[in-house]
């Protein structure tokens, strides 16, 4: 019986919960051995000019070996308008940016020396507000004659508005979020004898980390190995490498010795990219019947101060995904992302898409207001239907299946919709302090955005096990266990005898790896195709073996044996295969090239309670249907679920990366930065849709990020869905205590 | 982040303690449980040069009655003051507020003195013992000194314990048949109070108000007290619990409405002291 | 100062800087590395462990202030291939994910189950405030719990 779609406990877990996983700061490779530490001197102010480095008591100080600053780098620095020195040199332009590097002979004595080093900083203004930053008073760079770095889609077309019974238009935030996986930023590094550089990375990706850091340092990509061992998390963050590991593999060349760093928790959370970060100008336009005809997102993403994914690349995903999940006519939108003096931000979890969301789920949450109708009524009245697909939207996206009415109606019906509003209305009725607040959102995203491929390999060993490596190097989701339940289902191989590798990239050298939800799609296909590889392999194999044609022999999965058709007495198993093919003769290195986005989608519906003396919302249920195909393993796939699930409600209504009018962090420690807790969430209401997708072997489309792009809606359309008798049209995110209240306030002065 | 370096010294009574405060003088710093002053120290906003260790001084360990108030040993830790049988039956604000404090973790560590002592007007049990007119016992070279709570702390981060004494007992008067409330307004349950109210309510005396984060040292909301005495109502009472106050004023909570929490927390926890059931969250 | 401690039931004695600090000590001096640093403000409790039973986040605590008392981390908790039913249900129920929180977590939910053999899911959340996961959402951590403390967990 296949086990596909059975859970399975994850191969993983055992070291997890015994002796721990081996993240990079946990590493004691000989390699290591008589390593430096290091620490980075980061900038305090926002925005400066460098104009003195004095790091000679620094250089004093006890067990310090080197105090390296960008005067001392002889590395080619990046170029283009905008480039990221890979450490400041002659201006700092965010509180956290690398200005010196500080090497120690032992861990505690990196503080000491850092806090020695003396950097002269002459002020320049601070660029915080997104509309200052658009203004250019004060430009980022010089010799630019403006602070916007890049642009998508098309500027805004007002007429598409034309004709319109009903217009709403409404200025709304997505705010600046810390990724903050619990593992911080870590590496470490050795340069070998023969000259090549390996370095022990939490990334998830080693092999675009290889490039980009070899590429850095001007090593040839063979030059240099690069190794992901367990990762604590990533959430978009960890992709590829920032410049920082550059630095370190320059300094260990440098001073001749392994060097190891591992940033503190305060520091991540200014010096890792941040995610989101848009100020969005939403406008729906449509008639009182509740047809939606125009729908226009005009964004401005907050860049921060050097141009990283959050510029150049996501806004387009939020530009590509404005349509959601409604048949709109006239779709317009256009983001320019622009330059400040922030930290600059990148993925998290969704990466454009939850931006584009929370955008139209707002937009109909206001529409529906504005003509009076449910929104769960407007929403269904306008869904694509399911005989509309593949359906080519105003944006340029080709969404490939779904049943969004279905999704939608599930989750109704599973919340007691009716019920819940009846309980709304009971208690706006009675006067009840506590009121009750009903949010919706119907969503489709991309997954495997990208459409770049990946690799899989595998070999059948002598002994009938199976080693197989995959390009996709998890930080959390469970690949090793979910791959070999990919190959345990097709092979008919005992998933116990099954290892799957990943991460080193002399093991994998050419692979994408973990991001955009893309690896079970991908990685997972690359798998099958290996798979599918080896079989056929086998069938010749087994053919000669038995002596029959090859037309005649099957591969019996249930008991991973091959035989002529119908007859398993003379069944030849794998293991016997194997030995007589002889050494690595049953194996198959792929790359799987017909790559396509898929379009997972559902519905989500939150319940909140919002104490109208305080302002307090507290999320009582969230019910979900994340519809992303067919589930290889309901337990994982869950596990990425209520993780999406927490993450959207912790945006809603907690989390947010702030800075002063200055440009200093306010939320830079996590004792200010409101990561989200056990006690702020409730258990999620999972419901199960699988619809799949034609465009890859498995059927699957993407899970990782799909729930945080939901909920965060859901959660904040509750919020002003509560308060919606009060006048209140919209709160901004994180819906914390003050903002409600003040909302309320200004709604009670209204009236 | 470590702290910076320093040396370590550890008391097994309070008289050796005091002689290693006197050998250090200003350079030392007393170290309870240490929840909060480590995490000053990592961040580097404090670096003694010595701290002297006093959370093992097992004479300060206690929960006991005598006559008419409740001892409490000032290393006596959060924990074991929220699971104590006499502190929960016969001073229950107090017992009940330890059981508010941080998380688990920290209330296994952390002890009502060094809590007391630090003077963080965002921590929760000052604003507690403020309201049941404890006594704080310090012990310096030259003997025991008794300080009212009303005059203990003396704005942010400073109490009037001097530099060479140690506070090594709360005397929390009974109050077993007095109604109270807490009410503690955080984002998230584990985080300091944005605003708290500790209520002691009923008889013998007029309900005592103490307020948390309401200014730069834990207070007393006097108006409060003074309009249930002339009369008013809990609810009319509470209008007035941000009067002669100064609260911080940040980006997520500004003064405003950390005043209006206050007087909304305070309705509510007037209301649970008096044995109703107060609406909210 | 040297600093006698007893770790998973095996007496240590080590030479270490006054400052140092527990989780580092164990990380560093004695080699037990499941025990993680998440934040530098003790907010996330990855480095729980127990400190003579009660549960504590080590990068609050000096090594010298554990001088003398007996600390148990992950590494001490299966009794040799035996899981602890906290492990075991933290497994089954996929209470974890990238695995980083997962030793400080474990940790704090043994003490709670030893402070209240059977929580409430409610008390599940409130007594594991002290720490935090980025992956799991809580919700299987919760179930993991609920059934190491021998309860039924409701799907």
């Amino acid at each position: 019986m296949s086990m596909m779609g059975t859970r399975v406990v994850r191969t993983e877990d055992h070291k997890l919960i015994t002796v721990g996983g081996s993240y990079v700061d946990d590493l004691r490779e000989p390699d290591l051995d008589g390593a430096v530490h290091a620490m980075f001197v980061r900038s305090p102010v926002a925005h400066a000019r460098v104009t003195a480095i004095d790091s000679r008591e620094a250089a004093r100080a006890p067990g310090v070996v080197a105090v390296l600053t960008a005067a001392d780098l002889d590395l080619d620095p990046p170029g283009g308008d905008h480039a990221e020195p890979w450490l400041a040199g002659d201006a700092v332009r965010y509180v956290g940016q690398p200005v010196a590097l500080v090497l120690t002979e032992r861990r505690y004595q990196l503080a000491d020396a850092a806090e020695l080093v003396d950097v002269d900083y002459d002020p320049l203004p601070a660029v915080i507000d997104l509309d200052d930053a658009l203004a250019g008073t004060t430009l980022l760079f010089p010799g630019t004659d403006s602070n916007v770095a890049k642009t998508h889609g098309k500027p805004f077309d007002e007429s598409a508005f034309d004709g319109c019974e009903v217009v709403v238009t409404r200025r709304i935030v997505n705010q600046r979020v810390a990724p903050a996986p619990l593992e911080v930023r870590g590496a470490a590094c050795a340069w070998g004898a023969d000259g090549r550089l390996t370095m022990w990375l939490s990334t998830q990706n080693p092999q675009l980390a290889r490039d980009a850091i070899a590429g850095g340092l001007g090593l040839d990509p063979t030059a240099m190995r690069l190794i992901a061992p367990d990762v604590g998390g990533g959430f978009g963050a960890k992709i590829g490498a920032d410049p920082d590991p550059v630095v370190l593999g320059w300094a260990a060349r440098h001073v001749g010795r392994p060097v190891r760093w591992s940033e503190t928790r305060s520091e991540n959370l200014t010096a890792m990219t941040h995610g989101r970060g848009q100020q969005q100008t939403i406008t729906i336009g449509g008639s009182r019947d509740g047809t939606v005809r125009a729908f226009g997102l005009d964004v401005v993403q907050d860049g921060g101060a050097y141009p990283r994914l959050g510029t150049t690349l996501l806004p387009g995903m939020t530009t590509l995904m404005a349509t959601g999940t409604y048949r709109i006519p006239r779709v317009e939108a256009y983001s320019r992302s622009v330059l400040t003096t922030t930290t600059p931000t990148a993925a998290y979890r969704g990466a454009g898409r939850p931006e584009a969301t929370a955008a139209i789920e707002r937009a109909m949450d206001l529409f529906a207001t504005e003509i009076g109708m449910d929104p769960a009524e407007v929403r269904r009245r306008n869904l694509i239907g399911p005989d509309e697909f593949p359906y080519q939207t105003p944006t340029g996206a080709t969404y490939d299946t779904g049943e969004y009415a279905a999704a939608l109606d599930r989750v109704l019906a599973a919340a007691d919709y009716d019920g819940l509003r009846a309980e709304q209305t009971r208690r706006r009725a009675a006067g009840d302090p506590v009121v009750l607040g009903l949010g919706l959102a119907s969503y489709v995203e991309i997954t495997a955005g990208d459409a770049g491929g990946e690799s899989g390999r595998m070999t059948v060993e002598p002994d009938g096990s199976v080693t197989a490596w995959t390009g996709s190097s998890p930080h959390g989701q469970g690949h090793a266990t979910s791959f070999a339940m990919v190959l345990a289902d097709q092979l008919g191989i005992p998933m116990e005898r099954i290892t799957v590798r990943h991460g080193d990239t002399d093991e994998v050298a050419k692979a994408v790896g973990t991001f955009g939800s893309r690896s079970l799609q991908l990685g997972g296909s690359a798998m099958r195709q290996a798979g599918d590889e080896v079989i056929e392999k086998a069938r010749q194999l087994a053919a000669e073996a038995v002596e029959a044609s090859v037309d005649d022999i099957e591969l019996n999965t249930d008991d991973g044996a091959w035989q002529v058709r119908g007859a398993p007495s003379g069944a030849i198993s794998w293991a016997q295969l194997a030995a007589r093919a002889g050494d690595g003769a049953l194996s198959a290195d792929v790359w799987y090239s017909d790559a396509k986005p898929t379009f997972p989608f559902g519905a989500h519906l939150a319940v909140v309670e919002v104490d109208t003396g305080t302002g307090k919302v507290v999320l009582r249920r969230l019910i979900a249907v994340d519809d992303a195909g067919p589930v290889v393993n309901p337990l994982a796939f869950e596990g990425q679920r209520h993780g999406g699930l927490a993450q959207g409600a912790a945006q809603a209504l907690l989390e947010e990366m702030t800075y002063d009018a200055d440009g200093n962090p306010t939320t830079g420690t996590l004792a200010d930065y409101e990561f989200i807790s056990a006690t702020e969430l409730p258990d999620f209401e999972l419901l199960d849709m699988a619809t799949p997708t034609t465009l890859n072997p498995l059927g699957v489309k993407g899970i990782g990020e799909a729930a945080t792009i939901g909920s965060t809606p859901a959660v904040q359309n509750a919020v002003v869905d509560a308060l919606s008798h009060l006048g209140v049209r919209h709160v901004d995110m994180p819906a914390g205590p003050q903002r409600v209240w003040q909302a309320i306030s200004d709604a009670n002065r209204r009236v | 982040m470590i702290p910076a370096t320093l040396s370590y010294r550890r008391a097994s009574s309070v008289d050796e303690a005091l002689g290693m405060l006197a050998e250090h003088g200003e350079d030392a710093k007393l170290l309870a449980g240490g929840h909060s002053l480590l995490p000053l120290m990592k961040l580097r906003l404090a670096a003694p040069e010595v701290v002297v260790d006093i959370g093992r001084i097992e004479e300060l360990r206690y929960v006991r009655t005598e006559g008419d108030v409740v001892a409490i040993g000032a290393m006596t830790r959060h924990h074991d003051l929220h699971t104590d049988g006499v502190a929960g039956r016969e001073v229950p604000l107090v017992a009940h507020v330890a059981g508010e404090v941080g998380d688990p973790q920290v209330r296994h560590r952390g002890t009502i003195g060094g809590s007391l002592a630090h003077g963080d007007p965002a921590a929760d049990l000052p604003a507690a013992v403020l309201a049941c007119d404890a006594t704080l016992v310090a012990r310096g070279p030259d003997g025991a000194r008794e300080i009212p709570a009303a005059e203990f702390f003396a704005g942010l981060f400073t109490t009037a314990l001097g530099p060479d004494e140690i506070l090594t007992e709360i005397r929390v008067p009974r109050a077993a048949d007095r109604g109270w409330g807490f009410e503690k307004f955080t984002r998230r349950r584990f985080d300091w109070s944005i605003v708290g109210v500790a209520v002691l309510g009923g008889s013998p005396t007029q309900p005592a108000v103490g307020l948390v984060n309401m200014g730069e040292a834990p207070i007393r909301a006097t108006a409060v007290e003074r309009a249930l005495a002339a009369g008013a109502t809990p609810a009319e009472a509470a209008e007035h619990a941000a009067e002669g106050t100064s609260p911080p004023d940040e980006p997520h909570a500004s003064a405003g409405y950390r005043r209006h929490l206050a007087t909304v927390l305070t309705a509510r926890a007037l209301e649970r002291a008096a044995g109703g059931s107060p609406a909210g969250l | 100062m040297r600093v006698t401690i007893e770790v998973n039931g095996r007496r240590t004695e080590e030479e270490v800087e006054d400052r140092t600090l527990l989780v580092h000590h164990l990380r560093d001096t004695l080699g037990l590395t499941a025990t993680n640093i998440g934040c530098d403000t003790t907010s996330c409790g990855a480095c729980t462990v127990l400190v003579d039973g009660e549960s504590v986040k080590s990068c609050t605590v000096l090594a010298a202030q554990a001088d003398g008392a007996a600390v148990t981390t992950v590494e001490g908790l299966a009794e040799g291939e035996t899981l602890h039913p906290v492990q075991q249900a933290f497994q089954d129920h996929h209470g974890l994910q990238c695995g980083f929180c997962t030793p400080g977590m474990i940790m704090a939910a043994v003490s709670l189950l030893e402070a209240n053999p059977r929580p409430t899911r409610e008390d599940v959340r409130t007594g594991l405030e002290g720490n935090l996961c980025r992956c799991t959402g809580y919700h299987n951590i919760v179930d993991a719990v609920v059934a190491a403390s021998g309860q039924e967990v409701p799907r």
